[in-house]
């Protein structure tokens, strides 16, 4: 899975460089989310913007980085959702438990 | 009246039960809803909905419903006619009770069992039975 990390404003981004996070590619990502926790990682944005397909397991591991980062009181945020992946967060109520911004620019701020 | 031959389609395919092919799965199931001309509504949103829904039974497919054919394939059956389109993705595994799957529990967050809860929403109707040709998860979906 190509993911580009970053360090900006005191906080990691995680682009995904992807248009789809589906079972081939989530187990990754989760993997990655949680090495960054394990690392001391304290505030992560996961930057969506080029994801254009969303599924059940892409949901997945970003509720895995959110579980972690909240038994860490850490933060987790989610950036850049497009319409489609975000009417799926909508379908299953999950965008009231992710905080997600509309852009990178205001996850970096807000 | 007999439906034209052009608003027919039918595919039957097969692809290796491994999840590198979801996205060429996904892709199938976009340009087959965009072949279907009488979608009144949001034809890319139809698109969307069945690389979603095809995307999570091949999946369920692939985790679950290998069996003894672990190196095997998996076979999808996509058709429309009179406005009807059905799906059918054939798994060999052990099967299990659709009606016994629950919606996610939406407080617990669990990280899994959304993909169901997907297909459910999405499509009309969803059955799961034993068929001689394996266990086959069927979806169908009116779309005039």
């Amino acid at each position: 899975m190509k993911i580009v990390t970053e360090r900006r404003g005191g906080k990691t981004v995680l682009s995904l460089k992807e248009e789809r996070l589906d079972a081939h590619n989530s187990g990754e990502l989760k993997e990655r989310i949680s090495k960054l926790f394990e690392e001391g990682g304290r505030d992560i944005i996961v930057d969506l913007h080029e994801v254009e397909f969303i599924d059940s397991s892409g949901l997945g591991a970003l509720l895995s980085g959110h579980k972690n980062a909240a038994q860490r009181s850490a933060g987790f945020a989610l950036a850049g959702l497009q319409p489609r992946v975000k009417s799926m967060f909508e379908l299953t109520r999950l965008q009231r438990v992710f905080e997600i911004y509309p852009d990178l620019c205001e996850a970096l701020t807000g | 009246m007999a439906p034209s031959p052009e608003n027919i389609l039918n595919l039957d395919i097969q692809v290796p039960n491994q999840t590198r092919y979801l996205r060429l799965v996904g892709n199938i199931a976009q340009l087959v809803a965009k072949e279907i001309e009488a979608v009144a509504g949001d034809r890319d949103a139809l698109a969307y909905h069945l690389n979603l829904v095809l995307t999570e039974a091949v999946t369920n497919a692939i985790q679950y419903g290998s069996g003894s054919h672990a190196e095997g394939k998996i076979r999808i059956f996509l058709s429309y006619e009179n406005s009807d389109l059905c799906v059918r993705v054939y798994d060999h595994g052990a099967g299990f009770d659709l009606e016994s799957v629950s919606a996610p529990d939406d407080a617990a967050l669990s990280e899994r069992g959304r993909g169901l809860f997907f297909i459910r929403s999405l499509m009309d109707t969803v059955e799961y039975r034993k068929t001689e040709c394996g266990n086959v998860l069927e979806m169908k979906k009116r779309v005039a």
